[in-house]
């Protein structure tokens, strides 16, 4: 049970992070696409974003652990 | 008499030496590596050092160059990013040099160490980051570096402030006539910062966990890659991985940046 526990939190809880990620991918590569010079700007901006989002899978893969 | 040499990956760091009671594991021996890589580095580009720059004096300047314009693009302001810079920098190689150095080819080299499950063979270089006590020394220096250099840049009344809010609590007294809904307005703003004080503790958590969660996943992808085909299929997440260590360092430092950034602006105040 408590096996299923583990398995059960870290992968919910990578299912939202992963959406938010792929979505922010997506959206930077939008606008590299549509201003293709904007690419060094929306680097930085995009890195932070998906290292917030990715924090929120951090949290489910502590609980994981600590199960 | 032969006898089976196991290896497997573990989640803590394997001690392979004794200096007196202190065990000294693969990933301190990494990182110890790292350091002197970097420090030699250091000592050659500096002695070599000229006006004109010439071979490997080019490529850190221009490595520099690129660095300190990004740390402009986060923090905003040449005076703070100066200021910062050379922390973010040197936790940035430290990283690089400790992911790099775990994902090298030496795997032959170790130790066996005989045990109750038999002879296990423990390797040399274990990344540095791939250890949770380093990540977590790294990741509590930069938190608490952050708010050092907050208390510096702006005062220590006002980083306090920031976590434990008084002056919200001492302000119903003084402007509840005037504005009678700083009664409900105070103490969700006091509640605001005790918010900030866990997210302080939540920042060390994300910080250390990301970067010894995706440099251990890498190892044990490599080796169960190398599980499958041997010398071929890991070749091209070896690449992956280098590419990995690269993103985490910058993202690492780059966070870094941010927090000390952070910790040098003070909340607007608005003023009824």
């Amino acid at each position: 049970m408590e096996e299923l526990a583990k398995a059960i939190a870290i992968g919910l809880g990578a299912v939202g992070p992963g959406i938010g990620i792929g979505m922010i991918g997506a959206r930077a590569m939008e606008a590299i696409g549509r201003n293709p010079e904007a690419a060094g700007r929306v680097l930085v901006p995009m890195l932070i974003a998906s290292a917030f989002a990715e924090a929120i899978a951090i949290y489910a893969l502590v609980i994981a652990f600590s199960i | 008499m032969a006898q089976e040499i196991t290896h497997e990956t573990t989640l803590y760091a394997e001690p392979v030496g004794h200096l007196g009671p202190l065990p000294i594991t693969n990933a301190l021996l990494t990182s110890w590596t790292a350091v002197l890589v970097i420090a030699l580095l250091a000592i050659i580009v500096r002695r070599s050092l000229r006006e004109v720059p010439r071979g490997i004096q080019n490529f850190f300047e221009a490595v520099l160059e690129g660095a300190l314009s990004l740390c402009d693009q986060v923090t905003g302001n040449r005076h703070v990013s100066e200021k910062v810079f050379p922390l973010a920098f040197s936790v940035f190689l430290f990283i690089l040099v400790n992911n790099w150095l775990g994902l090298l080819p030496l795997g032959g080299l170790g130790v066996v160490e005989e045990s109750e499950q038999g002879a296990v063979f423990i390797p040399f270089l274990r990344s540095g980051t791939a250890d949770i006590n380093t990540t977590l020394g790294l990741a509590v220096m930069s938190v608490i570096g952050a708010n050092l250099f907050g208390i510096i840049t702006i005062g220590a009344w006002k980083t306090f402030n920031k976590f434990i809010n008084l002056k919200a609590i001492s302000s119903i007294a003084t402007r509840v006539r005037k504005d009678p809904s700083i009664l409900v307005v105070a103490p969700v703003t006091f509640f605001v910062g005790i918010l900030e004080l866990i997210g302080e503790f939540a920042k060390v958590a994300s910080l250390s966990f990301r970067l010894f969660g995706n440099v251990f996943a890498g190892e044990v992808l490599l080796i169960a890659m190398s599980a499958i085909l041997p010398y071929l299929l890991p070749i091209p997440f070896i690449f992956l991985e280098i590419f990995v260590g690269l993103i985490q360092a910058l993202i690492f430092a780059i966070l870094t940046l941010v927090y000390f950034s952070i910790a040098a602006t003070h909340h607007g105040e608005e003023q009824a």
